[in-house]
């Protein structure tokens, strides 16, 4: 029963949250649970990497920020009508671009783990950074959607006939693309996929030994960790209406580990709450001073030398 | 020619600095298994002091004592406070803590400094021109290539031919056995880390009259740090020195002549954007070129 509990307790808050908000007068504060649950999403797809696969990869940023650039560009060529490479006309349509970021972090996410994966342990950090920081360099040399100063878009992705304007609307069905990826990480790592995963992090000398491709394995997991972080870019892109290339600058890598690790890689529902607590923590020392990184950094270091296994963990079992 | 020469140089030039920071990066890495984001701090540190003394005194020889210092004291205090915790622990919490003190390091800077760059002068003996025979070179920028072949050479020295430099190597490969015969382990790290540091803390005090000298000068720097230590093959000071004059050469050439060779296929604005793209992507290509054909490195180190 307690497991249950706590989950439906806090999808029960989110539901009401819009509401609860316009009550005690600050409706700022849907579009900052919005923010938190769309990298709650971007942080529970690279836990698949990193607390189900062992990767750990500081280059999400830039599957993220693909997602992002794919809504921006599709879209401002939907708005322009001239099609895309003179080939492809871009599209309004929420569900189309949504797809389109999806395929094409997909794609990066491919790539780059082919290469990347060759290696393993701290040059695996390194080269995901590097290659991110790479994909930053190409969009901001990308003079024809923006440059450094990015792409703005009038008017979000249309979903069926909603009022996709309303904040209230959009962080509903941010919401739904939210529950729809969680229940997807929990059906996959449930299959035997998602336990071959768990083996070739515990030991893959072993996991190869008994004949399965640990490279292949851990290839799918990064693709769909990529995938799952464009999704989380192209809802970001709609919810500003805005996507340039700081999006993707290295700093978000980092950020979204620490939500996982916050919030106990390794757990389906751990990076949420790393995000909303990241997050959050970042919201409230920002009110006290402009300088808030210069307390959250010590902080930081705290949380990793003084305690482990993140914030799902904590009452429960252990892992 | 003479173009190609200078460019050349201007290479070299970068592969020096990117040496510096790459060396310490790799020891720390090669010895204590630890990977330290934080290392571009301490090249900003370095860079911060210097400048400041510089402005305070007025002499550029004055300010290179201070760079030194600063990047060598913070790196012993930083490795004493933070990194000596992290020995041995997952590479994951390594890269949460280092990204902390990052994160502390720029705001930190931003409130002692503010977000406005700060520029060094070239020290007035430097600030001319030496004629190399073809071409007049920066004297400033030859000195930094000296100085950083000096340091290179000093380091092989270290490293190949002294007791500390035996210490290390055996470190980086037989941890347990050194410690068992009663080397102070302990001390040697905070050692190792410290020379690190100080090269960070050098780099930086050098940058400082050629860049302009700002918060998050130091992740710039670092990123292609790592880009040098893959390529080189982690862990090996050697494989960070050819890596890192690799990495100089093909970034300076592709900035430098890529625009040129585009113009003439192509619409001028169209090839300047495409070349700006292409060179600021060519390291990470030939970072992925490298490990398409060695994993790990064009020379593999021990650990």
């Amino acid at each position: 029963m307690r497991k249950f509990l706590l989950p439906t307790l806090g999808l029960a808050l989110l539901l009401a949250w819009p509401f609860i908000a316009e009550i005690i007068g600050s409706p700022a504060l849907i579009t900052l649970f919005t923010r938190m649950m769309i990298l709650g999403l971007a942080a529970s797809a690279l836990n698949i990497a990193l607390g189900f696969g062992g990767l750990v990869s500081l280059g999400h940023a830039a599957f993220y920020g693909i997602g992002a650039y794919a809504i921006g560009i599709s879209t401002t060529h939907a708005i322009s009508g001239e099609p895309f490479l003179g080939l492809v006309s871009g599209s309004n349509l929420l569900f189309v671009n949504v797809l389109v970021a999806m395929l094409v972090s997909g794609v990066a996410a491919a790539i780059i783990g082919a290469l990347a994966l060759r290696t393993s342990g701290i040059q695996f950090i390194m080269i995901t950074l590097a290659f991110a920081q790479m994909i930053f360099f190409l969009f901001l040399a990308l003079k024809a959607y923006g440059g450094d100063d990015g792409l703005t878009f009038r008017r979000r992705n249309a979903l069926f006939d909603l009022n996709m304007r309303d904040d209230a609307t959009f962080f509903y069905v941010t919401l739904g693309f939210l529950l729809a990826w969680l229940a997807v990480c929990a059906r996959v790592l449930h299959s035997r996929f998602g336990l071959l995963l768990g083996g070739i992090r515990q030991n893959e000398r072993r996991m190869q030994a008994i004949g399965v491709d640990t490279f292949r394995m851990k290839w799918i997991a990064f693709i769909i960790s990529g995938m799952g972080a464009g999704l989380a870019g192209a809802l970001m892109a709609n919810l500003g209406r805005f996507v340039s290339p700081d999006l993707m600058h290295w700093t978000t890598s980092g950020e979204l580990l620490i939500m996982c690790v916050l919030g106990g890689s390794g757990t389906i529902i751990g990076p949420v709450l790393g995000a909303f607590a990241l997050i959050g923590l970042e919201a409230t020392l920002n009110t006290w001073t402009e300088h808030w990184q210069a307390i959250l950094g010590p902080l930081l270091v705290l949380m990793v030398l003084a305690f482990r296994g993140g914030l799902a963990r904590i009452g429960g079992r252990k892992p | 020619m003479t173009l190609v020469l200078e460019q050349l140089l201007n290479g070299l030039q970068l592969g020096v600095m990117l040496f510096l920071l790459a060396a310490g990066l790799t020891l720390v890495f090669g010895i204590m298994g630890v990977i330290n984001l934080a290392h571009g701090s301490l090249y900003m540190v370095g860079a911060y002091a210097a400048a400041l003394a510089a402005k305070i005194t007025g002499s550029f020889l004055l300010a290179i004592p201070a760079g030194l210092a600063a990047g060598g004291l913070t790196g012993m205090a930083v490795e004493y406070l933070v990194i000596r915790h992290l020995y041995g622990r997952d590479h994951l919490d390594q890269v949460l803590a280092t990204f902390g003190l990052i994160l502390f390091f720029n705001q930190t800077i931003i409130l002692l400094f503010g977000r406005q760059p700060l520029f060094v002068q070239i020290p007035p003996a430097l600030s001319g021109a030496v004629d190399l025979g073809l071409f007049p070179y920066p004297a400033y920028r030859l000195c930094i290539i000296a100085a950083g072949l000096l340091i290179a050479v000093g380091l092989y020295f270290l490293i190949q031919r002294t007791r500390l430099g035996m210490l290390v190597r055996a470190g980086a490969t037989h941890r347990e056995m050194v410690q068992a015969l009663g080397v102070d382990i302990r001390l040697l790290y905070t050692i190792v880390f410290g020379l690190g540091a100080l090269l960070a803390g050098f780099a930086g005090l050098m940058a400082g009259p050629l860049f302009s000298v700002q918060v998050g000068m130091g992740e710039q720097i670092l990123i292609l740090t790592f880009v040098v230590v893959v390529i080189g093959g982690l862990g090996s000071v050697a494989g960070a020195f050819w890596g890192a004059l690799l990495v100089g050469l093909v970034d300076t050439s592709l900035r430098a002549f890529l625009p040129q060779i585009l113009r003439g296929m192509m619409a001028g604005s169209e090839a300047d954007a495409l070349a700006s793209g292409i060179s600021a992507m060519g390291v990470y290509l030939l970072m992925a070129l490298v490990l398409l054909i060695k994993p790990k490195g064009l020379f593999p180190g021990h650990a």
